[in-house]
């Protein structure tokens, strides 16, 4: 993939995020099923709603270090940032959770293996107020 | 499987899971199986204080599909009015219950210490509460489970104050802060059962029979919800939008409804509140409307000078007519103070609102002192003593307090002034003085609440067309309304999408999971489930010639004129002659 059109989901003011998870819900959705079991962005507040509400997903990191501690090759570098996941390489050992320090891996609890954010740009289309952008890494 | 009931037993500390999908094929969900359940494990006549008082919370099959399918719906015997209970919240309860893996938990029982339940997907762990037990904040209480529990931004917390502990009948369950099972008493049903908390989250997924029709229908929805003006009033101002047209028309009750328009509702009205005060927009999880809307109230410390706290205080019409209005207030912050105050202690803010205004009025006629009001001298607008009263209301320092912790119909029964409590089927009066539909709708509804048939709404298009109703048409209205509301909350659908939920897309988001209803059958379903729900009250001891609602009601003139008695009675009794119990 050409560096320049590598893209993710960035988040441009959490400050404005009402919490609705409407992201969360497009992103299990977008695999064709209900509810978030299988989303790769999370939603939830800084200690309490009355402080507010952040939003989790993969920032795409240029040099991941997830992909450093993966042991067996299932995790690969993205081509200008972020990872990919080859599930039948993966052994679950959920080095790559602890190792991102957004917490934004998650977890497919049935399967044993992470929940990789695909950089599809699916959840964008649902926030309604704007929080979530669609943009070239680096930007 | 879509049925599984997740049952906990607080005596025994068991916890067993149940298939109950017949049932929910044939009955939809939240309130159309839920009555069911409750109807099968309550038994019958029991104080709902006992420990054999059973919690029923439902969600349907569009939770965690569609938006707006966010509502949990409880069910439990109401301690306020001795009968049905049925309280609805939003939050994140719905999908964190369905995410666990279960459609319906039925809670009975009772611990003989202080406990909180956390579900995590099929695990279900009983937890010493024991420390948290009198803790004065239930913000605090939610804070300390939120350090505790696994699944933030997935789980719902639903906890109970110091009124649900103290058995404060009016007591409610909070569930993310800001939400209610308000009304009819759930707080003091889960203090009797010693139960501080009910924790749930879960990871699972939903399948969906057809996935095309799913997602071409998702958008649909979404669409209508966020490009047109279906919800924009929720979306704006939010529900405090309502102030300021009620009190032009004077339909906004005042000073305990002796009048029902307000001279200070500007300072307490929905443009107010959110040009001055709106400090932040919340939604429940799958909600992108955001009605929650939170003010930001600055207050400076009084012994220290350049130090301030900022409290977040989430508003709605609700509140601000039965702590503001009906209190006579229109100091808004000290409104808000009042609405902070509920929330800390667990109490339900319209239930609070008409005692504390009841209060006020045998006070100023001296049938009560300041002996029975343990030194407070209870005034209209005196937000300071409200603050104080409130305390007291929980903490029930005098044999007064304690029976007003019953409810206004008891205590109005006990000390007088019962022509001025205002209190349908034993709970507490909502915010509309609109006409005689409203109250015609307070009093047949299944839960004597403005969510069970909104007659305000009829009340308010008859002013418009200026004329005057039959009986026949008020019944014909409220009971298609409610029967038709028994089908949203058994789907879970929040009232406030009743707009974009219309019979046709509620028969096609059901065929999307596998169901086959018409709008025939749905209308059908829909005056069953009421049924069934007043058929429990019967067997629960309701008796429709014990509906008396307060003279006051009669004396001060509506949007539509002085209110006449016996059109009410006509209306009443037809009603339940239509509906055919």
């Amino acid at each position: 993939m050409d560096y320049m059109c590598a893209k993710r989901v960035s988040i441009v003011d959490s400050e404005r995020c009402v919490g609705c998870q409407l992201c969360m819900f497009a992103c299990t959705r977008r695999l064709g099923y209900g509810g978030l079991g299988l989303s790769a962005i999370l939603v939830k507040s800084t200690g309490g709603i009355e402080r507010g509400l952040t939003v989790i997903v993969c920032r795409a990191c240029p040099s991941p270090p997830c992909q450093k501690v993966c042991p067996t090759g299932a995790l690969t570098a993205r081509e200008g940032g972020g990872v990919r996941l080859n599930p039948d390489k993966c052994i679950g050992c959920g080095h790559c959770r602890d190792a991102c320090p957004f917490g934004a891996i998650f977890w497919n609890y049935e399967l044993n293996k992470p929940i990789v954010c695909l950089y599809c740009g699916y959840c964008v289309n649902y926030c309604p107020y704007k929080i979530l952008a669609f943009e070239e890494v680096g930007k | 499987m879509y049925g599984k009931v997740l049952h906990i037993d607080l005596s025994r500390k068991r916890s067993w899971v149940d298939d109950e999908s017949e049932l929910f094929i044939n009955r939809i969900g939240g309130v159309g199986v839920g009555i069911k359940l409750l109807e099968e494990e309550l038994p019958k006549g029991v104080d709902p204080l006992d420990p054999e008082n059973v919690i029923v919370f439902t969600v349907g099959p569009l939770t965690g599909l569609y938006p707006m399918a966010s509502k949990t719906i409880a069910l439990f015997k109401s301690p306020l009015t001795g009968n049905l209970g049925e309280s609805h919240a939003g939050g994140r309860s719905a999908i964190a219950i369905k995410s666990a893996g279960y459609e319906a938990i039925v809670v009975k029982g009772a611990s003989e210490t202080p406990i909180y339940v956390a579900v995590h997907g099929e695990k279900v762990f009983f937890r010493d509460a024991s420390g948290l037990w009198g803790v004065g904040s239930s913000l605090t209480v939610g804070r300390v489970i939120r350090e505790r529990e696994p699944g933030a931004g997935i789980r719902s917390i639903m906890r109970i104050g110091v009124a649900g502990e103290k058995l404060v009948r009016y007591a409610c369950v909070t569930t993310e802060t800001y939400r209610h099972f308000g009304r009819l008493g759930l707080g003091a049903v889960f203090g009797s059962k010693k139960l501080k908390a009910l924790v749930v989250s879960g990871a699972g997924v939903i399948q969906v029979k057809d996935v095309k029709l799913y997602r071409t229908l998702y958008d649909e929805i979404f669409n209508a919800t966020t490009r047109t003006a279906i919800m924009r009033k929720y979306h704006d101002i939010g529900t405090s939008m309502n102030v300021s047209p009620l009190n032009e028309i004077g339909g906004l009750p005042t000073r305990n409804l002796k009048e029902a328009k307000f001279e200070g509702a500007e300072k307490i009205s929905g443009d107010f509140l959110a040009e001055n005060y709106l400090g932040r927009r919340v939604a429940c999880s799958h909600c992108p409307v955001a009605c929650i809307h939170l003010a930001a109230l600055r207050e400076p410390y009084e012994d220290e000078p350049y130090f301030y706290k900022t409290t977040m205080i989430s508003y709605d019409y609700e509140l601000i007519y039965a702590l503001g209005s009906l209190l006579g207030i229109s100091n808004t912050e000290g409104m808000l103070r009042l609405f902070h105050e509920v929330e800390v202690l667990g109490t339900d803010a319209i239930s609070t609102g008409v005692l504390l205004a009841w209060m006020t009025e045998v006070f100023e006629k001296g049938l009560i002192s300041e002996t029975e009001t343990a030194g407070l001298k209870p005034k209209w607008g005196d937000w300071k003593t409200y603050l104080k009263s409130m305390r007291f209301l929980v903490e029930q320092p005098t044999e007064f307090y304690r029976d007003l912790s019953m409810g206004v119909a008891y205590a109005s029964n006990k000390y007088g002034g019962s022509d001025y409590a205002l209190s349908f089927g034993g709970n507490e009066m909502p915010g509309y003085h609109t006409g005689p539909v409203a109250h015609i709708g307070f009093l047949t509804g299944a839960r004597h609440s403005h969510l069970d048939s909104a007659g305000y709404s009829l009340d308010q298009k008859l002013l418009k067309e200026d004329r005057k109703p039959s009986v026949e048409e008020v019944v014909d209205y409220l009971l298609e309304e409610e029967a038709w509301r028994q089908i949203l909350s058994s789907l879970v659908v929040c009232f406030f999408a009743r707009g974009i939920y219309s019979p046709t897309l509620v028969v096609d988001a059901l065929k999307s999971v596998g169901y086959e209803f018409s709008p025939t059958e749905l209308a059908k379903l829909g005056l069953d489930i009421l049924r069934d729900k007043n058929r429990f009250k019967l067997r629960e001891g309701f008796r429709i010639g014990d509906l008396k609602p307060a003279k006051r009601i009669y004396e001060t003139a509506s949007p539509l004129g002085c209110i006449d008695d016996e059109f009410i009675g006509k209306a009443v009794n037809l009603f339940y002659a239509r509906m055919g119990i």
